[in-house]
């Protein structure tokens, strides 16, 4: 079973006295299988946060299917076993982060004697062990940020949905929140999150899905995602001149005697491999170039314009 | 587990309306008028009681009203402006217990705002008497259940709606209320047959608040038929709970975007 299971999900939204349709979701599936950490790449604008909205609940799909373990999301099943970090969160100003959490673990049903002893562990754990005085409204950004990531985990939820959890934080924080999730994931949890900061994506997760106007254009591991096209090879060559290498490829940077050229494609691969020995060069190596995660990324954005 | 839910955001919604400066601003124009009641009375003759009653009902009636619209419209519409209930629906909780809460919260709000009002005002009269007087309190505790079935219809406006038009919808339901027990009569007078009824069904559609009103008598110290406070509070619980209902069939179905 899936931790969620998306099935031809559409969403539009009417808005206006006169109401204007508007098409954010155009039939999505997805599976997030379980224990693994998901990310939900996409332009902004894409349907990213609708699409999480509507796994948690807050957005009524107007057609499909949202799956969490099996169950409908729109059941109190199915919410029990979920924690949810929006993107930019808000809290009640007014409270300090321990009444902030025990009003949390109220509304998740958890006995006093249970939440009494995790409160304080969270805390500890988002790094806000010191902080528990300060009134909400005195906080940072990144410190609602941690707040917000310890009230998604107040019911110690199966699955984490994260919306831009990395987004507002400064790089330690970012280190930090990428060490929570990956210690989440060793727990066995799954993580599904949301970002526009791709090198965070790429540290962290096992598969991805790139969304691009309310569809998915891309979902696999990482390896799927990024192997698919080589961008190219790096050939370093040594006994050289620059100037014998013309019309084998591109030099990227000379260092000392090692000259690093770059080709496009196989048979530029297999012609510099040919030619170089022949013109009394000398290949120390070869090394593909994988496309980046961006690489893909950006490939697949600008295919819709 | 479901009553701890709706007890969690019933605590949530009272602090946050017991922190509201204009609860506080309302609640000392309303005492000061109760206070001033006491001199105004010097103004009039022989009838320095009934002033200070008169004055004083319209105070606690008057500030509780706008106590209720202003947090009533606010409460609901504020969670979803400021997005925190990003983080409450989400939860294992279905969104009539978060009404619910919200409502209770207000409740609670509103039943204090009344107590500290009447009490203060039986103390000018009790200045001015010596004595406690019933037909008063009588008259608070129907302002109470009034003042339950006004904030509904803010809960209700502002449900779907802005601050702005749910605080003109629900001062015109408030004022609206108070004349809508002409209806009925204008309904057995006019004339046809689909007219009558189509005014029938306004009158049962609309809240009827003359219900509540026992400040004449209490005024004048006149009898009130027995029976009559019970079959209020039961009209008033009954038509807030149609409210709340109505409100919560809106939120079932709305996105947060």
């Amino acid at each position: 079973m899936d931790a969620i299971s998306i099935r031809n999900l559409w969403k539009v939204f009417r808005s206006g006295f006169i109401p204007r349709r508007r098409t954010v979701l155009r039939g999505i599936n997805l599976d997030v299988r379980q224990g693994e950490v998901f990310a939900f790449l996409g332009p902004n604008g894409a349907g990213k946060t609708t699409t999480i909205k509507t796994i948690v609940n807050l957005i009524r799909p107007t057609n499909g299917d949202v799956l969490i373990f099996g169950k409908k999301a729109s059941t109190i099943d199915a919410r029990r076993r979920i924690g949810f970090l929006p993107e930019n969160p808000y809290f009640y100003q007014y409270l300090r982060p321990v009444e902030f959490l025990q009003f949390n673990a109220d509304l998740c049903g958890l006995p006093r004697r249970v939440s009494r002893t995790r409160i304080p562990e969270l805390l500890q754990l988002v790094g806000l062990g010191d902080r528990t005085q300060l009134p909400i409204r005195k906080f940072s950004k990144g410190m609602v940020q941690r707040l917000g990531m310890a009230q998604a985990m107040i019911n110690d939820p199966d699955l984490l949905i994260l919306d831009e959890p990395l987004s507002g934080l400064d790089p330690i924080g970012r280190k930090e929140f990428r060490d929570i999730i990956l210690d989440l994931r060793d727990r066995g949890k799954t993580i599904f999150f949301s970002s526009h900061i791709l090198q965070d994506a790429e540290m962290i997760c096992h598969r991805a899905a790139i969304l691009v106007n309310g569809e998915v254009r891309r979902i696999g591991t990482l390896e799927e995602l990024t192997a698919q096209d080589i961008a190219g090879y790096e050939i370093s060559i040594q006994g050289f001149d620059a100037d014998r290498i013309s019309g084998l490829g591109r030099i990227i940077a000379t260092q000392d005697k090692t000259i690093f050229i770059q080709v496009s494609d196989q048979t530029g691969l297999d012609r510099a491999l040919s030619e170089i020995p022949a013109r009394g060069g000398q290949i120390q190596s070869v090394i593909p170039r994988r496309k980046t995660l961006e690489d893909v990324f950006m490939g697949e954005v600008q295919k819709k314009s | 587990m479901k009553p701890i839910a709706i007890a969690a955001i019933a605590l949530t919604s009272f602090r946050e309306a017991v922190r509201d400066k204009i609860l506080y601003l309302l609640l000392f124009f309303g005492l000061l008028l109760i206070a001033t009641s006491r001199v105004i009375s010097w103004l009039t003759v022989g009838a320095e009681i009934k002033i200070i009653i008169d004055i004083g009902l319209a105070g606690v009636s008057i500030f509780g009203v706008l106590v209720s619209i202003f947090i009533g419209i606010s409460i609901v519409h504020k969670e979803i402006e400021h997005k925190t209930i990003y983080t409450i629906i989400p939860k294992p909780i279905h969104r009539y217990q978060f009404i619910l809460g919200k409502f209770a919260g207000l409740a609670i709000t509103l039943l204090l705002n009344v107590i500290v009002m009447s009490a203060m005002l039986q103390i000018a009269i009790f200045l001015k008497t010596w004595s406690w007087n019933f037909p008063v309190f009588r008259a608070c505790v129907l302002i109470l259940f009034e003042l339950l079935v006004i904030v509904s219809i803010a809960i209700l406006f502002s449900s779907f709606s802005t601050p702005i038009l749910s605080f003109l919808l629900t001062l015109m339901l408030y004022l609206i209320g108070h004349i809508s027990y002409n209806l009925i009569g204008l309904a057995q007078k006019a004339p046809g047959t689909l007219l009558p009824i189509l005014l029938k069904v306004l009158y049962y559609v609309l809240p009827n608040l003359e219900n509540f009103n026992l400040k004449t008598a209490a005024v004048h110290n006149l009898p009130v038929p027995p029976g009559f406070v019970w079959a209020s509070i039961q009209y008033g619980l009954l038509y807030t709970a149609v409210v709340l209902l109505l409100s919560i069939t809106i939120f079932q179905k709305r996105d947060f975007s």
